[in-house]
């Protein structure tokens, strides 16, 4: 079966494809976020350790494991933009982002409020609490350095060579549990089992996939403005709809 | 359990709904600057289209 990638690796063609996909994305994860809440809090059992504190894991997880997902992806993209020069991987990296700080700074808020009653602390400089806060401010360095260069093509590069750099934080603060003797726990689900109550488990893949689907929603919104305004000056922009009317 | 039970969570009510709390309102506010933004770009390119015409 013969098709055609690239056909959509042209901002023409992505503009219509995301805008058709927005809503097959965004009202699933509507509904993921309804029923992850709901077993998260009326399904699963209370913890023996923490009793009901350990429900914000059910936010706290999932926010984290994006954040550091979005940064690999962005750098994904931001390294193919440098390679192959292509405009739309950039603009993708560009749209990331955004939403990768939000979910670092969720990860770090639901963090706070965790640790405060578990640990006695809102904060303490460990290895993954640290490493994590660092991915904040990663996030923060690439949208403030292309914002601080006028020619777009230059700061995508600038941008993409920041994030590739980067990237390399995400093994620490994933491994960070491992290496260092930190007050974080260590995963509870592994790839040889998990200890976790199946409802538990069920609450927080949802929504983890609710969070999945939210991050490909917002993000196709971003990317479609972004298109419009760096082809702004070409045709088929001139020739939208939504732009004649 | 009733609904104060259920919202007090054995006294970690401040923390949970703390969490979920700002999670939600970061997300709505996201979602409302994408839109806005959109509207923006858009309301810009009507303009400079219009201003392309009138040359």
């Amino acid at each position: 079966m013969a098709i055609n990638w690239f056909k959509y690796s042209a901002p023409s063609t992505f503009y219509g494809l995301a805008g058709r996909l927005v809503p097959w994305f965004a009202w699933p994860a509507a509904l993921l976020f309804c029923i992850g809440l709901y077993v998260g809090f009326f399904v699963a059992p209370s913890d023996v350790v923490q009793g009901e504190a350990y429900r914000i894991i059910f936010i706290h997880v999932p926010a984290s494991i994006l954040s550091m997902f979005i940064y690999l992806i962005m750098a994904g993209y931001a390294a193919l933009g440098l390679i192959f020069n292509t405009r739309l991987s950039a603009m993708m990296a560009t749209a990331l982002a955004p939403t990768g700080a939000l979910f670092a700074l969720i990860s770090l808020w639901t963090g706070a409020l965790w640790g405060k009653p578990m640990w006695g602390a809102w904060w303490v400089w460990d290895a993954r609490l640290t490493s994590e806060l660092i991915l904040l401010f990663l996030y923060l360095g690439f949208i403030a350095l292309q914002a601080s260069i006028d020619d777009p093509r230059r700061a995508d590069r600038a941008g993409a060579l920041l994030a590739i750099v980067g990237s390399v934080n995400v093994p620490i603060i994933y491994f960070s549990v491992k290496w260092w003797n930190t007050l974080h726990q260590g995963s509870t689900i592994k790839f040889t089992g998990t200890s976790m109550h199946i409802a538990m488990q069920q609450a927080m893949f949802t929504m983890l996939l609710a969070c999945w689907l939210y991050v490909i929603a917002v993000s196709l919104v971003r990317v479609r403005s972004i298109i419009l305004e760096r082809e702004r000056n070409n045709q088929w922009v001139t020739e939208l709809a939504e732009v004649k009317r | 359990m009733s609904w104060a039970e259920f919202f007090a969570m054995k006294g970690y009510g401040f923390y949970i709904w703390g969490s979920y709390g700002v999670t939600l309102l970061v997300l709505l506010i996201e979602v409302a600057l994408v839109r806005h933004k959109r509207k923006i770009t858009l309301q810009q390119l009507r303009q400079m289209h219009a201003a392309g015409d009138e040359e």
